[in-house]
């Protein structure tokens, strides 16, 4: 490996970093707009008010960056890196494409994405605690029960395919996929979607930023670019929790033609799930936040354990 | 790299662990030190972060992997869960210093000269080739389930044990105030 593929390959994965997490945000402005019947902002950059990502993005840059009196105030101004940075750091691990399309083979490689995920989470909880405020103290209580509630499922239905495919490399496990695995991880790939969607904690599961209860959760004392970085870690999250599923579930760059357009192919995949991610946005109300625990507990779990034994039998049947 | 396993000509890795290392005991003693509560639970993830650096200078990804997801992802969640629970104040807390602390350095002392006489007489001459990895998780699982089968289940039982203590706990509590609280 020379130092121009290195660079080539860092490169391209930044890029992935900056340019898909806006595409998901400007998706979910007009998604949502038109699930809602209402047109949204629509004359910034002319054309459907495709640059309304780029004004926000300008006044966020140009409001002063706050912190509150009573705040830990390097804990508070670290927060928001700590949140982001995990996401950039998985993206490396994800294979786009069939023959080494993907910045970097881990060998472990599931364990690598999971655990680093886990890490983001500490953002929240930092931030949380640090802005010296009791609706942020109960958004970060609530995300990080979230969190342990849901890391379980997160992990046995990442397992699922790790026991099916014989290897913990996500490289590995396309190479393995056929066609079959669809229909047999099914409950799995739900267990994980869901799961996923928790840890982000995107709505129905968005309890410990609810608005209506806790004004913004662990973010309400951000302001500025601190605050647009904790929005880029959420959208970042959905294109990382898209990918993965589509990687691990759904077969990642198969499909017709994979040997030239595999890229293309896993990145169908994930935007479709994306547009799945916003739609549960706009389609569910938000759960309470003991519905969420029992959710977790009582439904996730139990399928999680029934779809190993399902791999397990049928692995050992095969 | 080459034959000549010398301290005098030590390998970039070898540097980077040195230098790991050394952040890793700042950390700790940062960590044990500190009077905020959360600062000291913060200082514990860079710690155990760099734990697991050198789990991967040592070539045993799958270790380090998995230090990152139990260690950062979960016990430290739960720990700073514990701390907002209990409204951790920012800013120093004085009860945080008991008057034990000459005992407990006494008592970390003597464990760490336990630990280090004991790892340095049980690996003295043993010598990691860093060219070959040693942990991938086909090499884990292949020990671990051949030859540290009996430490593994007697493992799980202790955690089996110590789950049904946990419920059990929690299930006296909940009949002694009736139904309040969750």
């Amino acid at each position: 490996m020379d130092a121009l593929d290195v660079a080539v390959r860092v490169l391209a994965v930044l890029m992935a970093f900056l340019l898909l997490p806006l595409l998901v945000g400007q998706g979910e402005h007009k998604v949502m707009a038109h699930m809602q019947g209402r047109v949204g902002p629509m004359h910034a950059g002319g054309f459907h008010g495709w640059a309304q990502l780029v004004a926000d993005g300008v006044k966020f840059a140009q409001k002063e960056d706050t912190v509150p009196a009573g705040a830990d105030r390097r804990v508070f101004q670290l927060a928001p890196a700590v949140a982001l940075i995990p996401y950039l750091v998985v993206l490396i691990a994800i294979p786009f494409g069939p023959d080494g399309m993907v910045g970097q083979v881990v060998d472990a490689g599931v364990f690598f994405v999971l655990a680093v995920l886990g890490v983001g989470v500490l953002g929240s909880l930092m931030g949380g605690w640090a802005s010296a405020n009791k609706y942020s103290l109960l958004g970060g209580l609530r995300t990080a029960a979230q969190l342990m509630a849901y890391e379980l499922p997160l992990l046995l239905s990442a397992a699922s395919v790790a026991m099916a495919a014989g290897t913990l490399s996500l490289t590995g496990i396309l190479d393995e996929f056929s066609w079959w695995w669809v229909p047999w991880q099914l409950v799995g790939a739900f267990v994980f979607f869901t799961a996923g969607l928790a840890e982000l904690q995107r709505p129905p599961f968005d309890a410990p930023i609810a608005a209506e209860e806790i004004v913004f959760g662990a973010y309400t004392e951000y302001s500025g670019l601190r605050f647009a970085f904790f929005l880029l870690a959420e959208y970042a999250g959905i294109v990382v929790l898209s990918a993965l599923t589509a990687v691990l579930f759904l077969g990642g760059w198969h499909g017709p033609f994979a040997d030239q357009l595999g890229w293309l192919w896993t990145l169908l995949k994930t935007a479709a799930l994306c547009f799945l991610v916003i739609w549960a946005r706009v389609a569910w109300p938000r759960l309470r936040a003991d519905q969420i625990q029992k959710f977790a507990w009582t439904v996730l779990v139990p399928l999680a354990l029934a779809q190993i034994a399902l791999t397990g039998t049928l692995k050992v049947v095969i | 790299m080459s034959g000549g396993n010398g301290y005098l000509s030590p390998s970039g890795q070898e540097i980077v662990f040195v230098l790991t290392g050394l952040v890793i005991l700042g950390a700790a003693v940062l960590c044990v030190t500190s009077r905020q509560l959360v600062h000291a639970a913060l200082w514990l993830v860079v710690a155990l972060g760099g734990l697991a650096v050198q789990y991967l200078l040592l070539t045993a990804e799958f270790v380090a992997w998995v230090q990152v997801l139990i260690y950062l992802g979960s016990v430290v969640v739960l720990l700073l869960f514990g701390l907002m629970l209990t409204k951790a104040p920012i800013g120093p807390s004085p009860e945080a210093d008991g008057r034990n602390r000459p005992v407990a350095l006494v008592v970390s002392l003597a464990s760490a000269a336990t630990l280090v006489t004991l790892v340095v007489d049980a690996f003295r001459t043993a010598w990691i080739d860093l060219e070959t990895p040693h942990g991938t998780s086909d090499q884990i699982g292949d020990s671990l389930f051949r030859v540290w089968v009996l430490p593994f289940e007697a493992l799980s039982v202790l955690l089996l044990a110590a789950l049904v203590g946990a419920i059990v706990l929690s299930r006296r509590r909940g009949n002694a105030q009736g139904n309040g609280g969750s």
